[in-house]
């Protein structure tokens, strides 16, 4: 079974995040990154079906030259072998334009399974997954906390609301989106630090992309718009001012 | 194997004070391949999930869960990172091992059981094992399967190695040695599968044995009761006619000192990493809690107190990091091309190792010092409540304070570091006379007038630099003209002369490393600030260390006038520190932790 996993270089989590200037991203001189968390989650689902059903595991990364670090992580982990499309401007496309240069790279390799997380956890569009699928033509399934082959299939169970699943049978080839927590990540060992030196990055310039149509206008800090008020004062007299505040000043009583 | 490549001079030991050094020529942790970074995340995120949840059950109910998770951490290399492949290992560089160190060294306590397994608890055998012995240890000892542990000290024999009184004594069949005696504060001692140690045979012949924890009439006694590290195993080691197999004598018989004092070097500048990873996570705690603790309206970190204290543990921290990795890029330009395969391999490493001895000893006594000052401000920062054992920094603090005793304490250190510059002297291995010859004749010529001088970024602190390293270099000519070969008795004027000079090795290191950093076109600011305040506050130090080593030499006209040489060289114009720490506490705020 052949596996590309498509994974994202995002910032480290908890990172103290500044905004540029013009306030068009954040600054990324001070920042240190890492894989986003979901495709971590999807690189283990797929390492784990190969050690099952045998095959290949091939990580995919559309990023700058800084992505290199984490794809050397996924070899690290075990991916055989990695295809990084490479540009340090990936970031004016959009989700069409990056799924579209995914699925070229995808197509050339002609995989029984495409795997990546369901969502980004820089920008958190969860679109890429879809988009591919339908730019390759096969089907896919979003949210997905297992998957089990069954031959020329794979049985899935998709997280619903409200602690509801779905369980679905589908064809292969197919794009699953990876929801986080569905296994246990392993560490990266030294010894798969030392191997992933000699394992095959293909670096691969972007092929043109459609130009954007969705625009990041501004990166802000969320604007405070709720306010808390106390009232001082005894129980009585706390429930005489709330009972006014909501008939005349919020005028909901 | 992760190789550094980099242009660096094979610089003789101690060289550093007659020779001038280029910025390229230092390795600095900016010179980390992709793969050592990728050793640091992965060593760190083993710590923050494996070890860290763990800490209080190590360090108050049960110390034996760390040999779990250090078995784990087998799994991963971490305990393997410098041993051979075909014995089980990474066969990394020297570098990895030090990566290794600096980010498992979170906890005082596991890192004791780390640091003790992987460096004097395996590497004994390592350099010095034969081909069968490593056969049959190394593979243990590499996964963790098996703990290591060294027994080098007894109740009456700490710092004076050579003074023991274990003895071992030829069975008359002529297969085993017989080993008598007590082992005093034994690392992992109660938990350890294997010792190496050092015992005299017929009371004499001074030899290091491989002895199995199984074999019988080896008991360790009762764990100690630890001002800190309270989580590592801390034993003694009783040895009742213990029957230990002739092939499991490990290097030459008679030669046991060279294996304890080699493995000794490599301790001391593992130290340097081991330290400097503990002062990150001082920071990094202490900083957090600047930015929540209120006081008088305001955050605690808006005051400037407060920010000097954090700048100034960040600034101690980078020349303790810039000194540890410069040493460690030292010894790896001698291991280029090294291989595990070449017969004279670990006498390579060896070799490489003992070159930088005096280097390594100043990374032990300043690592170590710095680590301490770090935690004691860490607890400052925290008030009352870093005097709470619910806080990390109280355990950090009381973690800290071995680190100036082990591996040689830091007096034992200071009194090598120079011993060893001159011995080095004597064998012609070092024109250490020359230069002070030839920096006599300078004095004796009249002062070049300071008609406006090359200005520019660096251009007085590499000044300071040079002079730093003249003092030194002047001292220790009055020094050894007072007092000859009995120099060696002075113990206070010898550690005197060390403080000068591993300042000015110190001042160097943080000064080439900030240099370079600026010359890769990167952000140098920060390096170039802490770099800055240090080269001045240590070169108050090192004039104030070296009026009381003069002025034990020399008295009356000769004295004024070595004073009054010292006061041109100690002579700078000074900048706003206050300021400067100030910028240095902001990075350190904004970001939350260390960083250069």
């Amino acid at each position: 079974m052949k596996i590309v996993v498509a994974i994202k270089q995002v910032p480290v989590r908890d990172s103290q995040l500044r905004i540029e200037s013009d306030q068009r991203w954040i600054q990324e001189d001070d920042l240190g990154f890492e894989i986003n968390e979901p495709d971590a989650y999807a690189l283990e689902e797929a390492l784990q079906l190969k050690e099952k059903h045998g095959g290949e595991v091939v990580a995919l990364c559309a990023g700058p030259s800084r992505a290199t670090q984490t794809i050397r992580e996924a070899l690290a982990k075990g991916a055989d072998r990695a295809i990084h499309i490479e540009d340090d401007n990936l970031r004016d496309l959009d989700t069409f334009g990056i799924a579209t240069l995914l699925a070229g790279a995808v197509k050339a390799e002609k995989p029984d399974l495409i795997l990546t997380g369901l969502q980004s956890d820089d920008l958190g569009y969860g679109q890429t997954g879809v988009v591919l699928a339908e730019l390759l033509g096969v089907p896919h399934a979003t949210i997905i906390m297992q998957v089990e082959v069954q031959g020329g299939s794979i049985q899935v169970k998709r997280e619903l609301e409200g602690g509801w699943f779905q369980h679905i049978e589908m064809p292969l080839p197919a794009v699953l989106t990876i929801q986080s927590g569905i296994n246990k990540l392993r560490y990266a060992t030294l010894m798969g630090i030392k191997k992933a030196k000699s394992k095959e990055i293909k670096s691969v310039t972007p092929a043109a992309a459609p130009a954007a149509t969705a625009v990041l206008e501004r990166v802000y800090v969320p604007q405070k718009s709720k306010q808390t008020q106390i009232f001082e004062g005894d129980a009585k007299s706390a429930a005489a001012k709330l009972v006014e505040k909501l008939k005349f000043e919020v005028r909901i009583i | 194997m992760a190789t550094t490549t980099f242009p660096i001079a094979k610089p003789k030991g101690g060289a550093f004070l007659l020779e001038q050094r280029q910025p390229h020529e230092v390795f600095t942790p900016e010179d980390f391949t992709d793969e050592h970074r990728a050793i640091g995340r992965a060593t760190a995120e083993f710590f923050a999930k494996e070890v860290a949840p763990h800490l209080d059950t190590i360090q108050y109910e049960d110390k034996s869960v760390a040999v779990g998770i250090m078995r784990k951490s087998g799994e991963l290399g971490l305990t393997g990172v410098i041993i051979p492949e075909k014995f089980g290992g990474m066969e990394m560089d020297l570098t990895s091992m030090m990566i290794v160190g600096e980010n498992i060294a979170g906890d005082g306590s596991y890192a004791g059981w780390h640091a003790a397994h992987t460096g004097i608890g395996t590497l004994p055998i390592l350099l010095f094992g034969t081909e069968e012995q490593k056969a049959k240890y190394l593979p243990k000892l590499a996964s963790a399967e098996w703990v290591g542990a060294y027994c080098l000290s007894e109740p009456q024999a700490g710092s004076d190695a050579l003074a023991i009184k274990t003895r071992a004594e030829l069975s008359p069949d002529g297969k085993h040695y017989i080993l008598n005696g007590q082992k005093m504060w034994i690392t992992n001692g109660g938990y350890a599968d294997l010792y190496t140690i050092f015992a005299k045979i017929d009371g004499e012949k001074f030899t290091a044995f491989i002895v199995e924890r199984s074999f019988p009439g080896v008991q360790p006694g009762a764990e100690e009761k630890k001002m800190g590290i309270r989580g590592s195993s801390t034993t003694p080691i009783f040895l009742d006619n213990v029957k230990v197999p002739v092939e499991n004598v490990l290097g030459e018989i008679g030669r046991g000192h060279i294996i304890a004092f080699n493995i000794l070097n490599l301790g001391r500048l593992k130290l340097g990493p081991l330290a400097i990873g503990g002062c990150k996570d001082v920071i990094a705690i202490a900083a957090k809690y600047a930015k929540e603790r209120k006081a008088f309206g305001k955050t605690i970190s808006a005051f400037g107190m407060i920010q000097q204290k954090l700048a100034e543990m960040a600034i101690r921290t980078y020349i303790g990091e810039s000194m540890s990795y410069r040493v460690v890029g030292m010894i790896e330009s001698h291991l280029e091309n090294f291989s595990w395969d070449a017969p004279d391999a670990a006498q390579t490493k060896l070799k490489a190792v003992e070159e930088y001895a005096t280097e390594s000893s100043y990374v032990k006594v300043f690592a170590s010092e710095v680590l301490d000052f770090v935690v004691d401000e860490g607890v400052q920062i925290h008030g009352g409540y870093g005097f709470h054992q619910d806080y990390a920094v109280e355990r950090a603090y009381r973690d800290s304070r071995i680190n100036r005793i082990f591996e040689g304490t830091n007096e034992i250190n200071r009194l090598l570091a120079t011993g060893m510059l001159l011995k080095r002297a004597q064998r012609g291995a070092l024109p250490l006379v020359q230069a002070v010859m030839k920096l006599q004749n300078e004095l004796l010529s009249p002062p070049e007038l300071n008609l406006g001088g090359p200005v520019g970024p660096f251009v007085a602190e590499t000044k300071l630099v040079e002079n730093a390293k003249k003092i030194g270099l002047m001292t220790l000519g009055i020094a050894f003209q007072k007092y000859m070969t009995t120099i060696d008795e002075q113990q206070e004027l010898l550690a005197s002369i060390t403080d000068i000079m591993m300042n000015a090795f110190a001042m160097e290191s943080g000064l080439l490393r900030a240099q370079k950093i600026a010359a890769s076109g990167k952000n140098a600011q920060n390096a170039t600030e802490m770099a800055a305040v240090f080269c001045r506050e240590a070169m108050d130090s090192i004039e104030a260390a070296a009026k009381v080593a003069l002025a034990n030499c020399q008295e009356g006209d000769a004295l004024r006038m070595s004073l009054a040489v010292l006061k041109r060289f100690a002579k700078y114009e000074p900048i706003d520190a206050i300021k400067l720490r100030r910028n240095i506490a902001a990075r350190v705020l904004e970001t939350g932790k260390y960083t250069v």
